[in-house]
């Protein structure tokens, strides 16, 4: 968080630097060519992509991931959908083979209705992970505790969510995710899922979150392209705002124009 | 790609009359390809298909829903699929028997209730329907729905009858030979004016944009329910569809995974597919497996239908989840390319669409 913004503002995801702030998922498109553009809109410089519904044990995904390498983008692989450890760590090693790359985004679903992170699975595939050179972003709650566990299972970023996947509902416990915030100033976070308006993405922004990652907010809106768009700026004007100092609120009004000294304008 | 003088070749012959006909052969006995044979055939070319299984209709036609639901699918597809829609859904029903045109009835559980709200919000065609007229249109689903999306001016067919009846037509009316157990390699070359490809993904090698997208289906058989028409369950991950084949048995469809593997069924997506439809109906609940099935769909980057000409070839392919939904309607256009050199640049403008 440093306010004075000497150096480009970047964000880094175990020792990798990026731009962009927004982090998108690839699912729910209605074609990869409108995906393709709406990533170029969003300007994101990560994606995520899921693993387990495109694969099989086989490698008959291949065309729909090459298209995503076309992109030029970071691969950052997930497990979505892993109810258990032993999945959610076997798709982690199907996805750094497919895609070379040690980065895993680490789902593990303990609730069908509010697909809510099974945290003691988290924390348990987090250390095997992260023992095996994986870098994890664990999908977490705001719980504290568990944030604490997932950085002393290895993991040096951390991604609350903001409310249930694609539920679209913002930030539901704005007070967890501040005091999240105020207790790892040092590490990178980023809200994932529930984001369902850019002005959720702005608000997770203006609190000091590193980056936001959403996908159903902009693959199910009617125009994905233009709500890439429309995020990408709101992510931009919230990290704007707080590295430009925002002002207190206050209980009382105070006049942005001095009354002493007005000039006298007619009647 | 295209070159004038093929171009007036190609409207020579065809101005020559059935003396002089024009030599056609189409690669590829599936939707795409019956409905090429038809159109060239209507337009007074001597038509042979080649077909590499033992029937027509073998590929991923064999697992098709069947539903001509323009309106429906302009909720998650272009405009273009349902203007082409509308031209298919009335030539099937000008040309084979048995497609009645019951609409689509649209349904979400309650907590899936802001699906259909976006649903409608996408799309027009449809009247909102409460409990009672969910009860008037399907008495077995009375209770179970409070609100729905009814489109009443679409239809459905049996894809295999379809096909089948569409195969007698060609042979018998319009006298197309079709080779089966033959595949195009060499022999293709040599006799035909114009050769129409419509092989699906096997046209990978000369369309390297074309990918697949596995679909997997099942046929389920109860007499304890009986429907209609097409009935849509939404649910932001497992959409299902379940669509009345009659005689007690129900396709019920599809998954849709961006992967080019042909025929594996996995246990999560019959898992999906049957608690959906449960959900719908608990008789599915006791009905009999008789089926199940998945295949391969060809699709372009953008999801949308390809007509490309290549000298004397003509490829007609891309048409992703829509196959009967389009292919009418792109056979049209392809017998126009050849016969008029008409270009139709909704289908054909690989600048605006090539990615």
């Amino acid at each position: 968080m440093d306010a004075m913004n000497v150096k480009p503002d970047r964000v880094e995801f175990y020792g990798s630097a990026v731009s962009s702030r927004l982090l998108l998922g690839t699912a729910q498109y209605p074609s990869p060519a409108i995906l393709s553009e709406a990533i170029r809109a969003s300007g994101a410089e990560i994606v995520t992509v899921s693993l387990r519904r495109e694969s099989g044990a086989s490698k008959a995904g291949q065309s729909f991931w090459s298209l995503i390498r076309e992109l030029g983008v970071k691969v950052l692989p997930n497990t979505a959908g892993c109810k258990t450890v032993k999945e959610a760590v076997t798709t982690a090693e199907m996805a750094r083979e497919l895609f070379g790359t040690p980065w895993v985004k680490l789902e593990v679903i303990g609730e069908d209705d509010t697909l809510q992170p099974d945290v003691f699975g988290l924390v348990e595939a987090a250390r095997i992970l992260s023992r095996d050179g994986f870098q994890v972003f664990p999908y977490t709650t705001e719980d504290l505790v568990v944030a604490e566990k997932l950085i002393s299972a290895g993991c040096e970023v951390l991604m609350p969510w903001g409310a249930p996947i694609g539920s679209g509902r913002g930030l539901n416990n704005p007070y967890g995710l501040r005091s999240l915030r105020a207790h790892f100033p040092g590490i990178p976070l980023v809200v994932d899922a529930g984001i369902g308006l850019p002005s959720h993405a702005a608000a997770a922004m203006e609190m000091g979150y590193d980056a936001v990652l959403l996908n159903t907010a902009v693959a199910k809106a009617g125009d994905p392209v233009r709500m890439a768009r429309a995020f990408a700026q709101a992510i931009e004007a919230g990290r704007e705002a707080l590295l430009a100092d925002p002002m207190e609120t206050r209980d009382m009004a105070a006049p942005s124009t001095p009354v002493m000294g007005r000039a006298m304008l007619g009647d | 790609m295209s070159s004038p003088t093929i171009d007036n070749d190609t409207a020579a012959v065809a101005r020559d009359g059935a003396a002089n006909a024009m030599n056609v052969t189409i690669v590829g006995a599936g939707v795409a390809g019956l409905t090429c044979a038809h159109a060239f055939a209507e337009r007074g070319a001597r038509v042979t298909i080649l077909e590499r299984r033992a029937g027509t209709g073998q590929g991923c036609s064999w697992y098709a829903g069947g539903m001509l639901a323009p309106w429906c699918e302009r909720e998650s597809a272009e405009p273009l699929v349902a203007e082409l829609g509308f031209e298919s859904l009335d030539y099937w029903r000008r040309e084979v028997p048995d497609v009645p045109k019951e609409g689509s009835l649209v349904l979400a559980p309650p907590r899936d209730l802001p699906d259909l709200r976006r649903f409608a919000r996408r799309t027009e065609g449809f009247e909102w329907v409460d409990g009672a007229k969910i009860a008037a249109l399907e008495p077995d689903l009375e209770g179970r729905f409070d609100q729905g999306l009814f489109f009443p001016t679409e239809a459905h067919l049996e894809p295999r009858k379809a096909l089948a009846a569409l195969t007698a037509k060609l042979v018998n009316e319009h006298d197309v030979t079709i080779r089966y157990e033959t595949d195009a390699d060499g022999e293709v070359a040599g006799q035909a004016d114009i050769v129409v490809d419509c092989r699906g993904l096997a046209a990978r090698d000369q369309l390297a944009d074309l990918r697949g997208v596995k679909g997997e289906m099942l046929v389920l058989f109860t007499r304890e329910i009986a429907l209609k028409r097409p009935v849509r369950m939404l649910h932001p991950r497992i959409p299902v569809y379940v669509v009345p084949r009659g005689d007690g048995h129900f396709m019920i469809g599809a998954t849709s995974i961006e992967n080019d593997e042909r025929g594996r069924v996995t246990g999560r997506s019959m898992l999906e597919l049957l608690s959906a439809v449960y959900a719908l109906h608990p008789a599915f609940g006791e009905a009999e497996v008789v089926e199940i099935g998945a295949d391969v769909r060809p699709a372009f980057p953008d999801n949308l239908p390809r007509i490309r000409k290549r000298g004397r070839t003509i490829y007609v392919n891309g048409f992703y989840r829509h196959g009967f939904l389009l292919a009418p309607a792109l056979a049209r256009r392809a017998a126009a390319v050849a016969f008029d050199g008409a270009h139709f640049p909704e289908v054909m403008d690989e600048d605006r669409r090539e990615w």
